[in-house]
């Protein structure tokens, strides 16, 4: 079986496990709806600060969200030594990955796309105009953050204390797609939007260098 | 007996580095005394840059032969590495103060420097905390060679955001150049300071061979233990 085949048919599997319950995307939701809510005591920004501090909040609750909603994804393959039973099919290491960076993907995504609309009217950031030029930006940035994430929660899964150790590993390495994602962000609020490419390029690198070496290693990670 | 040899001569080495550092090398004209810092924080950093690329091609080398070796090797390589970088984060903002006014500022060079800190601190910190050895291996070795290719990507994003570091001074460009004396009394402190690397790197692969052995060992005493004394296997198992 190819390796997109047997990724879309674990993604299938993911995402009626999640959706069965939808417990791990209201979590999220939530817990990035009290960062923000935090946020404005915090620091009590005006419509001005709101610009310049805004894509800076923004970014910050997504990747605590992912640090800490990417750590299920193989920990939970655990409890049951369902990850023994996936390696023993006739699929290749890099569909198991893939299919769980997607399904990573599409649950923060989904997590976004209710979330930035609610963050624009609570700070005052008006989205029209630059809503497909975000999107981009939002998606180059998140695929980053699954992309590392999904390898270090398979790292961390095996780990004590594991629940700890994923945002500890995943966080300082994603300090290069958090400065890039901020600032392309805040090129799209700014008074005149205007996407800077220099920082969508330098996102992009992000995903494919760190994509290229989850490929070459995913044979390694997901051994027993 | 060599051993020991080599340890008085990098001693001796490290000795005179440092008084060629504070006596030999001339006055710095506007920053005067507090540029002497510059002949141990510059070695330093080579010193880190070197262990981590050591680290990273142990990392790969244990993924490809699979020998355990190479994983002893990556563990010492990182943990000199955390200790020259402590050590040039120390010596960055003693000279900071003085020659900028502030202890830090969140530089390019700086701040990769602080994450990569931070990046093999949690290096060591996940080796601790995976039990089985032949995993504890694979997976800080994948760890590392991420953490490894994350530092230009954090050098190259804070280098477009803004940096304030001195450029390099020896091969910057037109304008640039080190007076000869200070030249040379650079290249004793580096010379100096990378046999120090290289007896640490050596000493902490011998403490982890060694630590492998006793583990074999008593796995091997248990399970004699379990052969002459069906007892034990039975209570153990």
């Amino acid at each position: 079986m190819s390796t997109t085949r047997s990724a879309a048919i674990l993604l299938a599997k993911e995402l009626r496990l999640e959706f069965r319950t939808r417990e791990l995307l209201t979590g999220t939701v939530i817990f990035v709806l009290v960062v923000i809510v935090l946020f404005s005591f915090a620091f009590d920004p005006t419509a001005a600060d709101s610009r310049r501090y805004g894509p800076g909040l923004l970014w910050i609750a997504f990747l605590f969200a992912g640090s800490l909603m990417l750590h299920p994804s193989f920990a939970r393959e655990q409890a049951n030594q369902t990850l023994d039973a996936l390696r023993m099919a006739p699929i290749s290491a890099f569909a198991i990955l893939l299919g769980k960076m997607l399904a990573n993907f599409i649950f923060l995504a989904i997590a976004e796309i209710v979330l930035v609309p609610v963050f624009a009217v609570l700070y005052n950031v008006p989205l029209t105009g630059v809503a497909g030029r975000l999107a981009l930006v939002l998606g180059l940035g998140t695929l980053g953050l699954v992309i590392t994430g999904t390898v270090f929660s398979a790292v961390s899964a095996h780990a004590r204390m594991r629940e700890l150790l994923l945002p500890l590993l995943l966080l300082p390495i994603l300090a290069p797609l958090l400065i890039a994602a901020v600032e392309a962000t805040a090129s799209l609020f700014a008074e005149q939007p205007a996407l800077d490419r220099t920082w969508l390029t330098f996102l992009g690198g992000f995903d494919i260098v760190f994509l290229t070496a989850s490929w070459l290693l995913c044979d390694f990670l997901l051994e027993e | 007996m060599k051993r020991l040899g080599i340890t008085v001569a990098a001693a001796a080495l490290i000795f005179f580095a440092g008084y060629a550092a504070l006596f030999i090398a001339p006055d710095e004209s506007t920053m005067h005394a507090i540029q002497r810092v510059f002949y141990v924080h510059l070695p330093l950093w080579m010193v880190m840059y070197s262990a981590l690329t050591v680290a990273f091609i142990a990392n790969i080398a244990w993924l490809a032969t699979r020998q355990i070796k190479w994983d002893w090797l990556g563990v010492s390589a990182v943990e000199v590495g955390v200790v020259a970088c402590t050590g040039g984060l120390a010596t960055g903002v003693l000279w900071g103060k003085p020659a900028w006014g502030i202890w830090w500022t969140w530089d390019a060079r700086l701040t990769t420097a602080f994450l990569l800190w931070l990046l093999y601190i949690a290096y060591l910190l996940l080796r601790g905390l995976l039990e089985d050895p032949e995993r504890r291996a694979t997976l800080s070795a994948i760890f590392g060679i991420f953490a490894f290719l994350d530092a230009p990507l954090v050098y190259a994003s804070n280098r477009l955001w803004r940096t304030q570091h001195p450029a390099p001074v020896i091969f910057g460009g037109d304008n640039s150049g080190l007076n000869p004396t200070m030249g040379k009394v650079l290249v004793i402190c580096i010379l100096a300071m990378l046999p120090v690397m290289i007896l640490l790197l050596v000493d902490r692969y011998r403490l982890e061979r060694m630590r492998h052995e006793v583990e074999e060992l008593r796995l091997a005493v248990e399970a004699r233990a379990a052969d002459s004394n069906p007892a034990v296997t039975r209570s153990t198992a």
